[in-house]
């Protein structure tokens, strides 16, 4: 009896300081070396693995960050410009300021806006639904509504309304991440500077359909008339394949824009005052008044 | 599932008749069990949609009282059906997820927490007669005992009459283990129905009988022989039922034959070999562990590739 | 020869031919048309009529627009009133000729005789032009253009040309019929393309199902006495009638992972292609017309049809002359019930490939609540290209593009044999079908990548 405990004892303590070799041995044997920066680059991100910043996740792209020679092709859109700035000195270098963005809906075909017009009974997915076919309204360019775009986004900042059927953007919440961009398959949505006070303008529509077959299908389409284009003081509006698009860095948040669009395509988020569109209205034509009885006159004079 | 709990009838039937109201209680109180654990579970902790109506849980009840005896106290089964349902079901993520099979995860647990109350297989009275209704052991656990008293298998086989009648009436077993005829018709409509292929069976099944062949061949002293291994115990609940089981047995029909030779071996081994007189729930579950590796490792043959 | 079938997976959903016994009818002409370009695979036509040109039946409105593309013809006399984009069955606009209906005028080069043509012209290049130049695609369902698929690329030798006369998709009936009622044609559009394709040996694969069929089509081969041409009994299993499914069943060969049945020595046409090849070569009358079946689940009898269609007459007006769209119809497909497509837009108009218009009950379309995935293996069982649907459907929601392309997602021929089995009611061929298309864009640019690679290289 004493025997065999004496032996089981001996054989297991025997096997365990051989395993314990072996582990030391492949330890040392297979260790990689990695620049310590990498992990104290890493615990400055924010930690949330979501890929906003084209890499793998925070660790890869902290991996990217120390092994380049500049930071100029990397951002975290999550953390912004404070962890690019702790990220900059870990790394004795400096980096550029961007300005803070946030996903932006382009599309304001709500059920009242643009009537369904088939009923659609695949698969809950806007990937699935936009390779089947157009959609359930006659717009082919608009929300599918299945929501992929909530799914993918991994703070909580997207929510379907119910009855609007679109994404609803929390601006609290959204990091500007981008999941969201390349989870639509209609590229509806845009990441966009967020804005001095979260002001900011933009169409909300990327229909590219001529004038009447875009309207027809949803009454908020935007039918590239130019009215916004025509009337913007800051060059700040380009009408191409039929929408408008507003350059947030041009835009002086004028609102006139938004005061002529004949249907509403053109949104204004954060302002303090709700839009008084006959007053910028009249004043449009004030101004337009003005200027061409100083043409008038100069035309005189000339 | 609805299919398995039809091809159980006949199973549960032979030994409702044979151990009476006892036996009807221990499945009464298993299959409620599992499937109130199951509702409550997904309901109150995992906040999920239940799924109780896939009827995924009754068939876990229904199999893991067939692998209990009939005298055994109830507190027991609901334990069993604690640990195969939350533990070795739900805390995996729910029917489809789980690695080993929920209903012996429930049933090795009792037996080595409670092997006394595991063991007893008093046959309580039944609604008919067993012929032979005599012992108070399993045919496999009796064996043991005798060997290890220095008996040979001849001598105790004279002893106990242990012949093809067992195909029918297997005296003082779980009720799983009773009938292998009935056990049988329920998988031949199991195959009817398409619901499961025979490759995982036959595999196991005939990797028990060839390994009996070639011991008994050997040593008839000490090594049973093919028809006592194939009827006795729980190899033909194990091969029909439970090593079928879709979720814990490999998708290829080559990974479910070694997964079947596998548990035919090591259920031998440990018949032949082992401490515990029968090693089919061991064995299954040991090869359960196995599967996501053939899995990986056997596909089937695609087209014009090769 | 015993009843033939492929080699792996398939499934036996219940035929439901309802409107086998209807014969086919020929189609009223409406007051305008609308002809798509994009009636084929590859690159669209191009229109070269303009509005208020006229046209005679025949008259060419499009030229192919590439080298995989075909001509279009006018499918009825009149005025071109506009060439603009319109809506598809998709709901996504595509050019379109629209032409306004006056009378029915055909190009005289057309022989509009009954008389059956059997003598088989000497010159293949001569026959080859005739059906490039009369646009024939290919009816069973992918409209590739013939002339392509009759033209191996140098260095492979056809050995069996295969006719598919299997109709496997349930509901249909428009191939049953022409075999019954124009098999002699068929045989001699068959004579044709084994010209055109150097005599190779011919067989006409038909279900078991269509036994009328069979002994029409046998009755045929014997009265006209072509050499090399057989009949073969395929046994009833979907998707029979997919391209390396039927040379499976026939030949026993199987056409490598992104391999073309040449590689095998194959080629494979419809039964209603080789009617247009006869027409085509025989007759000079283009690809303008074709069959269709109306039909639906529980339809009565008298709404059922087979119409000779013109192409481009818009699915509203099949539907109105059917007699209307049934009350119980929850969902109209065009084509059958597995592969077809769901139409969103009756305005949309039919093309040189359109085969069925079928509807369907709410019973029947209805899908089942999704649950867990449990392993039965069913899918793996029932795909006819051997893959793992349920293993592919985790890869694709893990998004793990390098295991797919392992485990052969750019294979998937997205028959819905996985979706059919799946007790569980898992969207698999819809993900499925999203991940072939990830896989073959990696594919596909990494080939693209390699060609940039060499080019390099060689400079």
């Amino acid at each position: 009896m004493t025997q065999t405990i004496i032996w089981t004892v001996a054989i297991l303590s025997v096997l365990g300081l051989l395993l314990a070799l072996i582990l030391f041995w492949v330890a040392r044997k297979f260790r990689v070396e990695e620049d310590p920066r990498i992990d104290a680059v890493e615990k400055a991100l924010p930690g949330a693995n979501c890929g906003g910043c084209g890499f793998a996740g925070c660790h890869a792209f902290a991996d990217a960050a120390v092994k380049a020679s500049d930071l100029d092709a990397q951002y975290c859109p999550v953390g912004g410009d404070e962890v690019m700035q702790k990220v900059a000195s870990i790394l004795g270098r400096t980096v550029a300021k961007k300005a803070p963005q946030l996903a932006v809906v382009r599309c304001n075909g709500s059920c009242a806006n643009r009537p369904r017009i088939n009923e659609y009974d695949g698969l809950r997915s806007c990937r699935v639904k936009a390779a089947l076919y157009s959609g359930d309204t006659a717009c082919p360019y608009g929300c599918l509504g299945c929501g992929d775009c909530v799914a993918a986004c991994k703070f909580g900042a997207l929510s379907m309304d119910p009855e609007t059927g679109l994404p609803v953007v929390d601006e609290a919440k959204c990091t500007a991440c981008g999941a969201c961009v390349k989870a639509c398959p209609k590229h509806i949505i845009e990441l966009r500077a967020k804005g001095p006070r979260g002001m900011r303008e933009y169409v909300s529509c990327v229909n590219k359909d001529k004038g009447p077959v875009a309207k027809k299908a949803c009454a908020a389409a935007c039918i590239g008339c130019g009215l916004c284009a025509k009337t913007c003081q800051h060059g700040a509006i380009t009408v191409t394949d039929n929408v408008a698009y507003i350059d947030p860095a041009k835009c002086k948040l004028c609102r006139e824009c938004e005061a002529v669009c004949p249907t509403g395509a053109i949104h204004g988020v954060n302002f303090p005052k709700e839009l008084d569109k006959d007053a910028v209205k009249k004043r449009i034509a004030d101004r337009k008044a003005k200027a061409a009885e100083a043409e008038k006159k100069e035309a005189a004079n000339g | 599932m609805r299919d398995v709990i039809i091809a159980l009838c006949p199973a549960i039937l032979v030994s409702v008749l044979a151990y009476g109201w006892a036996e009807l209680l221990v499945l009464a109180v298993s299959v409620a069990s599992c499937v109130l654990l199951e509702w409550a579970v997904t309901k109150w902790m995992l906040k999920r949609p239940s799924t109780v109506g896939d009827l995924s849980a009754v068939v876990t009840g229904l199999l893991l009282a067939m692998n209990l005896p009939s005298a055994i106290p109830l507190w027991i089964v609901f334990i069993g059906a604690v640990v195969a349902i939350c533990i070795a079901k739900l805390s995996f993520g729910g029917i489809g997820q789980n690695v080993f099979n929920p209903a012996i995860t429930g049933r090795v647990f009792l037996l080595v927490s409670f092997p006394a109350q595991m063991t007893d297989w008093t046959p309580t009275p039944g609604f008919v007669s067993i012929p032979d209704a005599v012992s108070g052991a399993t045919p496999l656990s009796a064996l043991k005992e005798a060997l290890k008293s220095g008996s040979t298998i001849p001598q105790f086989m004279d002893a106990h009459s242990y012949d093809l009648a067992s195909f029918l009436w297997d005296a003082g077993a779980s009720a799983g283990e009773l009938s292998a005829g009935a056990l049988l018709i329920g998988f031949v409509y199991l195959l009817i129905r398409r619901v499961v292929k025979p490759w995982i069976p036959l595999a196991v099944l005939g990797t028990m009988a060839l390994i009996s062949a070639i011991f008994h061949g050997i040593n008839p002293d000490v090594y049973t022989g093919v028809p006592f291994n194939l009827l006795t115990g729980g190899a033909m609940l194990g091969a029909l039922f439970m090593a079928t089981d879709y979720v814990t047995s490999p998708m290829s029909t080559l990974g479910g034959i070694i997964y079947g030779i596998g548990i035919g071996l090591i259920a031998m081994m440990i018949r032949y070999f082992g401490s515990y007189p029968e090693g089919m729930s061991f064995a299954i579950l040991l090869m359960n562990c196995t599967v996501p590796l053939l899995n990986m490792w056997f596909h089937q043959k695609k087209y014009g590739r090769a | 020869m015993g009843k033939l079938t492929f080699s792996m997976g398939g499934v036996h959903p219940h035929d439901s031919k309802y409107a086998r016994e209807c014969a086919i009818e020929e189609l009223p002409l409406p007051k305008t048309v609308w002809v798509s370009m994009a009636q084929h695979l590859g690159a669209p036509a191009k229109p070269v009529v303009a509005p208020g040109d006229t046209v005679k039946v025949g008259t060419v409105i499009a030229e192919p627009g590439g080298f995989i593309s075909a001509f279009v013809h006018s499918p009825v006399s009149g005025t071109v009133k506009a060439v603009a984009p319109r809506k598809d069955l998709a709901g996504n606009p595509v050019m379109h000729v629209e032409i306004a209906v006056e009378g029915d005028e055909w190009e005289p080069s057309i022989d509009r005789s009954k008389t059956l043509v059997t003598a088989i012209p000497d010159d293949k290049a001569e026959i080859l032009a005739r059906i490039k130049a009369c646009g024939v695609v290919g009816l069973g369902g992918a409209t590739f253009p013939t002339h392509v698929k009759l033209s191996p690329p140098p260095g492979k030798v056809a050995e069996c040309l295969i006719l598919n006369g299997t109709e496997c998709e349930p509901y249909l009936t428009s191939d049953y019929r022409i075999m019954l009622e124009r098999p002699k044609e068929i045989v001699v559009g068959a004579a044709l393309m084994q010209k055109v394709l150097g005599g190779c040996r011919c067989v006409i694969g038909i279900e078991e199902n269509k036994p009328e069929a069979i002994a029409s089509m046998r009755e045929a081969v014997a009265a006209l006495g072509f050499p090399g041409i057989e009949v073969a009994t395929l046994r009833k299993r979907y998707p029979q009638g997919g391209e390396k499914q039927l040379i499976d069943a026939v030949m026993h060969r199987q056409v490598g992972s992104g391999g073309l049945p040449i590689d095998v020595g194959a080629v494979v046409q419809n039964v209603g292609t080789s009617l247009a090849v006869y027409e085509a070569v025989q007759k000079n009358k283009p690809l303008i017309t074709n069959v269709l079946t109306v039909t639906g689940d529980h339809l009565p009898g008298n709404l059922q049809h087979n119409y000779l269609f013109r192409i481009g007459v818009p699915l509203s007006f099949v539907a109105e002359q059917a007699g209307g769209v049934p009350e119980s119809a929850a969902k109209i497909i065009s084509g059958g019930p597995m592969m077809g497509k769901a139409v969103s837009n009756l305005d949309a108009t039919t093309v040189k490939g359109s085969s069925a218009v079928l509807y369907l009950s709410e019973k029947a379309t209805r899908r089942r609540r999704e649950t867990a995935c449990i392993r039965c293996g069913k899918c793996a069982d029932a795909c006819p290209m051997g893959l793992e649907p349920f293993l592919l459907n985790r890869l694709y929601k893990a998004a793990d593009l390098e295991a797919l392309e392992k485990n052969a997602a750019q294979d998937c021929i997205e028959c819905g044999c996985c979706l059919y089995s799946c007790p569980a009611g898992i969207p698999l061929l819809d993900n499925i079908r999203q991940a072939k298309g990830q896989v073959m864009g990696v594919i596909r640019a990494r080939a693209a990548a390699a060609k940039a690679a060499a080019e390099a290289a060689k400079k």
